[in-house]
């Protein structure tokens, strides 16, 4: 597929780059914009961010979600990992079947139907052993757990079937035991993927509105739920601030993990060959 | 699993018995890796669906939780099991949930198309890129996936309002004298819908063309064949997987979507998901919202076994 492109193509890619980034860049530029009605402008300002930093409802769920985040994608990067290499390394078990199918359906299911399953969930537990006794930051991880878990589980079992079985099958050769395969093999040469499920487990998490939505309680109240709540009645110049920030901080973060990845990965490329040179 | 003999000396040496729990937890480690992520997942995941599937089968009571018990105790000591089809009688009775599951059905097999036809071309015109370009593009079409998606429909609120930027610029221009209604329609779903479901019709596509051997196209054009004869007859029947997989991706999803029928279409564009969650949330007639669930489960249980199908196809390869 090295061909050229085609003049149709090049103006598709154009035309379609434009539409996936120009409104982005729009919510940009106008949240520096100083009238109160956002598509007005009004001279530039930075007056949304002062009163954005102000706000210290919007410190508390930035908090509250990173908190949440954070503990989210620990949890979700050691079950999908686990997962990952059930599903990849260990063959035909018994229930590979429905536990396959477990692990997939989360990324398809409509964020409806497991928010409101997770709750009734949450909410048959309390009447039967008298936990979670209240919904909130708890609750909200374990939701967050659940969906996230598959994510990185497709991500390491792309990464597993990628690197082959040929290095693990040598140190068996070699008299190691699986446990110690799996542990002084395996999962170094797992490790960029379990960074870039747990980014990504992290950004889930940070992102959800939908699920959290339903198994939050009274107060607590993530960055997501704070902001829809905001943007429901209309368009607000503090959200564009607050928009352009997450933006901001999210490229940058993914930009410099994709570019460690990939160095990492050309590295590691680069022993193996090396390594398969020499033998 | 392997040593099941138990020493009487077990509990004078313990550091021997602590050795031989290690040894033992060696060699059950692979039962421990399955089931730790298998557990937590029928617990979390699984189990929930049952517990919907039973309140469905409720009536509303003013209690707390708001619905009857499914199995009662009587003095006697009968178990009566009430199951009670109400619910789910009264969703195919009223119109407005029929009505609502055909809106969200029709909304999101043509944003599904729309994406499809956007998508397409675009994932052609990456995987033609040079080496360096295609994967600056590919990052372009992943990094979305890692921005807020709240945001990135509130993005198009500010574009679509009556003084939004393009009726802004329609005036200014000269094309319209008065602003065209644009947010809380129709079309700013669709549109909503298209911009953030995008990228998952495009990157299957993409991992399905890029594994495309060129010679079969240099064949087809060395035996005659023009380049739109090439793409019918070879190009796209050899994509079929990766345009299921994308379509699929979209549809499922938007079928159940909330948040932009909720933030678009305002209270003029009717979606199942919205529904649901006012039922929940509004109504509190948990029963009802059970129902919906379930029939919306129902409609996409044959969509979500097909993409498990081919997941685990192109696992395999």
């Amino acid at each position: 597929m090295y061909r050229k492109r085609s003049k149709f193509l090049t103006f598709m890619l154009i035309t379609g780059f434009s539409f996936l980034y120009i409104p982005m860049i729009l919510l940009i530029v106008y949240s520096f914009n100083y009238s109160k009605i956002v598509p007005i402008w009004g001279g530039w300002s930075t007056r949304w961010y002062t009163e954005l930093f102000k706000s210290e409802e919007v410190w508390e769920a930035v908090s509250l979600s990173l908190q949440i985040a954070f503990i989210n994608a620990m949890f979700a990067t050691i079950l999908g990992t686990l997962a990952g290499l059930a599903m990849v390394r260990f063959g035909k078990f018994r229930g590979r079947t429905l536990f396959g199918g477990m692990l997939v359906a989360p990324l398809v299911m409509p964020e409806v139907i497991t928010g409101l399953s997770l709750l009734v969930l949450f909410i048959s537990l309390e009447q039967l052993i008298g936990w979670p006794s209240e919904r909130g930051f708890t609750t909200i991880t374990i939701a967050h757990i659940t969906f996230s878990l598959a994510y990185v589980a497709v991500i390491i079992q792309a990464r597993l079937t990628g690197m082959g079985q040929d290095l693990e099958e040598a140190a068996a050769d070699l008299g190691a035991k699986p446990f110690k395969v799996l542990t002084s093999i395996t999962f170094p040469r797992l490790a960029p993927g379990m960074l870039s499920g747990w980014l990504l487990a992290f950004t889930l998490s940070l992102d959800d509105l939908v699920i959290s939505s339903f198994v939050t309680g009274p107060g607590a109240n993530t960055l997501p739920i704070l902001i829809f709540s905001r943007i429901r009645l209309g368009l607000r110049p503090d959200i564009n601030a607050l928009a352009t920030i997450i933006i901001l901080v999210v490229a940058i973060c993914v930009a410099i993990a994709a570019f460690i990845l990939f160095r990492q990965q050309k590295l590691q490329d680069q022993d193996e060959m090396m390594a398969a040179r020499e033998t | 699993m392997t040593d099941n003999t138990f020493p009487n000396d077990l509990t004078k040496n313990p550091r021997g018995m602590i050795q031989r729990a290690l040894n033992k937890l060696q060699s059950s480690w692979r039962t421990i890796v399955i089931l730790i992520p298998f557990i937590w997942l029928s617990l979390f995941f699984l189990a929930p669906f049952f517990i919907v599937g039973k309140i469905s089968l409720a009536e509303l009571a003013i209690s707390s939780p708001p619905f009857t018990k499914m199995i009662e105790w009587k003095d006697s000591g009968i178990i009566t099991i009430r199951l009670i089809f109400d619910n789910f009688i009264y969703i195919f009775e009223d119109p407005l949930y029929l009505r609502t599951y055909m809106n969200s059905l029709r909304i999101s097999i043509t944003s599904t198309i729309i994406c499809l036809f956007i998508g397409y071309p675009i994932a052609y015109g990456i995987v033609r890129s040079g080496p360096v370009v295609k994967k600056l593009l590919l990052f372009a079409i992943i990094l979305p996936f890692w921005t807020s998606f709240l945001l990135r429909v509130y993005a198009w609120m500010g574009l679509l309002s009556d003084q939004g930027t393009i009726n802004n610029l329609l005036i200014s221009m000269g094309f319209i004298d008065d602003p065209i209604k644009m947010l809380y329609t129709e079309f700013a779903v669709f549109v909503g819908i298209v911009y953030t479901y995008l990228p998952f019709m495009i990157l299957p596509l993409y991992a399905n063309m890029e594994k495309l051997d060129s010679t079969l196209n240099e064949a087809a054009a060395d035996l005659g064949a023009g380049p739109v004869v090439t793409f019918f007859r070879i190009t796209l029947p050899l994509t079929i997987p990766g345009i299921i997989a994308g379509s699929l991706l979209v549809f499922i999803p938007a079928t159940g979507e909330y948040v932009i029928p909720d933030l678009l279409g305002g209270g003029n564009v009717q979606m199942i998901g919205r529904l649901l969650y006012n039922e929940f949330a509004r109504n509190v007639d948990w029963p009802v919202a059970c129902a919906v669930a379930i029939v919306l489960l129902l409609l996409l249980v044959l969509p979500m076994a097909i993409y498990q199908h081919y997941q685990g196809k192109a696992a395999e390869e």
